[in-house]
């Protein structure tokens, strides 16, 4: 691209910004008790924590990597979109509800309410900051690739440049803004990100003349695969083990989601279960149209643009979208997309920041070192050390997986949070005997499971694609290793559980039961 | 983690009933004014309400997660039967896929009404079981 829109994509970027910490300042006039910082003091509505759920939900990854995989792969691409979206019918009947009645501030708060605390607070902190790092590293690198295409930065510097000020700024909003900041930046960024992709379907569409076959046909045309790209198997059809790999990456994005810890902290920002289920059903809706959207958008760079022109620009699949409003709204266009990419960027990292310093300064901090009767204000101010530290983390670790295959990494987000968290808050939500043993064996289960599958898996090494391309130490032939590591997560929270240990507390298991389904006991109305 | 949140105590002195105070039916309260959670889990309020949950959640995630996974096998293992043309260029894989994201609406958009219908009115009146201080608060 040439430098002539780097000034456009810089100054829209530039105003985003701006327009952020202007509003991140103004909603942060009381920030001070935990509950501020953490939950916003709950004082969201249910329809705009809705909308916050979908901008801390939509990555750049789902933006450029989803349009992209379609414009490249067309049919195994939009598998993604789709488990993304089914995925929210877990959140909405099994978990929001009960997650908000039960618990406070974090994940930890649920999974340890009837179990002994230290132990299972410390594990549910674990999982979410390794969950949470990966994701946000994911993330960062992701802004670095980005850079490459959008400012014409080439240079490895400049890239670490710019990651480092991805990670000031997203650090600004969540020191200043806390929670309530953190949400009004997502519910900025998440219109702007629907707006935009609507705006460009309809009018992507309309230039087929509102006929999405043609639009296929002529995609078909220019792609290298012909009409294969079409149907299922262009990536991983190939043999059966790749098959199989199609269906644990089906399974973690699909069992993954509702168990991210960022998306489940926000539902703590709303008062009570009701304003949680309409918070689902928002993100649900805002997550149909733009996943409905992408599918558009990627046979549109497939028409317009060809796979051939993008897969050769830097940056590869992921500029497939900015390729395509280059091609049909000029510079001009191209400079909206790009900022909306990269604000889509900086509002995920700081939800994710955000979550990681809560669980660290809620869980560990407050109740595993503190015994639980830390001052408020030292577990805030806690908060914002660790928030720096993360931020630290994620810029050094964004710095060097710039340029990695970040697909890679945000499904093993996605894998993780299925493995280590999904089978815990099931168990402990709708499993009486459940005990303490049994949580601390499928939340570590799960995420030893996880991290070691994908430590030997040709992910990281034997293949060109890997991130050690030159070692080979890799004995798993997965590279999604949630159709092994979920199962048995499962299975380890029950022979945990069944195997002995203490009993699980019935007055505890009680309180529960009955505060998850109607919230007598939490103070909420 | 029990007191979410502070609240005003109620004076929980028996035999002293003010007028406002009469209480409507047995409250299932404990000697310190906390919900007695046992007592409510065994309540026929609170078992129909979770009967009337199961109903719903149990079928509908059935129901989903097979039509989710049988979507998915049929990519990987049928994808001729996938790739048969339906309208025009756009073929059964492509309208399957689409249609999961409708279903997933609907059965959004159907839990939403059950619960507003059914399940709300519910924990509305298992609620008025344990009406404690945090309800004056």
């Amino acid at each position: 691209m040439t430098g002539a829109n780097t000034a456009i994509n810089l100054s829209v970027f530039g105003v985003f910004v701006l327009l952020t910490l202007y509003v991140v300042y103004r909603a942060s006039t009381r920030n001070v008790s935990a509950s501020d910082y953490y939950a916003a003091g709950s004082s969201f509505t249910g329809t705009q924590n809705g909308i916050a759920l979908s901008g801390d939900f939509l990555s750049a990854a789902s933006f450029l990597g989803i349009s992209g995989a379609i414009a490249v792969n067309g049919y195994d691409g939009f598998m993604y979109s789709i488990g993304w979206v089914v995925a929210w019918l877990i959140g909405l009947m099994l978990i929001s509800e009960r997650l908000r009645n039960t618990g406070r501030f974090t994940m930890g708060d649920v999974m340890a309410f009837r179990m002994r605390q230290r132990p299972v607070r410390a594990a549910a902190a674990n999982s979410t900051l390794v969950i949470s790092l990966f994701y946000m590293i994911a993330q960062m690198a992701g802004a670095g690739g980005l850079m490459a295409l959008l400012l014409d930065v080439h240079s490895k510097v400049g890239q670490a440049i710019i990651i480092a000020v991805v990670g000031i700024v997203m650090v600004l909003y969540v020191l200043v803004g806390g929670m309530k900041g953190t949400t009004w930046v997502q519910i900025i960024k998440a219109v702007l990100l629907i707006l935009s992709v609507s705006l460009l379907t309809i009018f992507l569409i309309g230039k087929f003349g509102f006929d999405f076959s043609s639009m296929l046909d002529r995609a078909t045309q220019r792609s290298p695969l012909g009409e294969a790209v079409l149907s299922p198997g262009v990536k991983y059809g190939a043999t059966d083990l790749s098959k199989i790999d199609f269906i644990s990456l089906a399974l973690a994005l699909v069992l993954g989601t509702a168990s991210l810890p960022h998306v489940l902290m926000r539902f703590y920002t709303v008062p009570n279960a009701r304003e949680a289920r309409k918070s689902v059903v928002w993100a649900t809706w805002m997550m149909a149209i733009f996943y409905s959207c992408t599918l558009v958008i990627g046979f549109g760079a497939m028409a317009l643009v060809g796979t051939d022109k993008i897969t050769s620009a830097p940056g590869g699949e992921n500029s497939a979208a900015p390729l395509l409003a280059f091609q049909v709204g000029g510079t001009v266009l191209l400079g909206i997309v790009c900022a909306v990419a990269f604000a889509t960027i900086l509002a995920v990292v700081a939800g994710l920041t955000l979550t990681a310093s809560a669980s660290f300064a809620h869980d560990v901090y407050a109740n595993v070192i503190k015994h639980g009767e830390a001052d408020p204000r030292d577990e805030v101010r806690v908060a914002r050390i660790t928030a720096i530290c993360v931020g630290v983390l994620a810029i050094v670790g964004g710095i060097a997986a710039n340029g990695q295959n970040i697909a890679f990494l945000v499904a093993l987000a996605f894998a993780l949070a299925a493995s280590a968290n999904l089978p815990t808050l099931l168990y402990s939500l709708f499993w009486k005997r459940f005990n303490t043993r049994g949580t601390l064996w499928s939340i570590y289960g799960g995420l030893t499971s996880c991290v070691l599958l994908i430590v030997f898996s040709p992910a990281i090494s034997g293949s060109k694609s890997s991130v050690f391309p030159d070692a080979d130490f890799a004995f798993f032939p997965l590279s999604n290793p949630g159709i092994v590591s979920i199962p048995l997560s499962f299975l380890a929270g029950f022979l945990g559980t069944v195997l002995g240990g203490e009993k699980a507390d019935a007055e505890k298991q009680a309180e529960m039961e009955v505060r998850g389904l109607t919230g007598i006991g939490s103070g909420l109305r | 983690m029990t007191k979410a949140l502070p609240s005003v105590s109620r004076p929980a002195t028996p035999g002293f009933a003010t007028f406002e105070e009469e209480p409507r039916h047995a409250l299932l309260i404990d000697g310190d004014g906390e919900p007695d959670y046992g007592a409510i889990q065994t309540s026929e309020d609170f078992l129909d309400l979770k009967r009337r949950v199961k109903r719903f959640i149990l079928p509908a995630t059935l129901v989903f997660l097979t039509w989710y996974i049988t979507f998915v096998l049929l990519s990987a293992y049928a994808a001729d039967f996938m790739s048969t043309p339906l309208f025009g260029t756009v073929n059964v894989g492509l309208t399957m896929g689409f249609l999961q994201i409708v279903t997933t609406i609907i059965i959004t958009m159907a839990y939403a009404r059950y619960s507003k219908r059914k399940l709300d009115p519910q924990v509305d009146k298992v609620r008025a079981l344990a009406e404690t201080d945090e309800e004056l608060a």
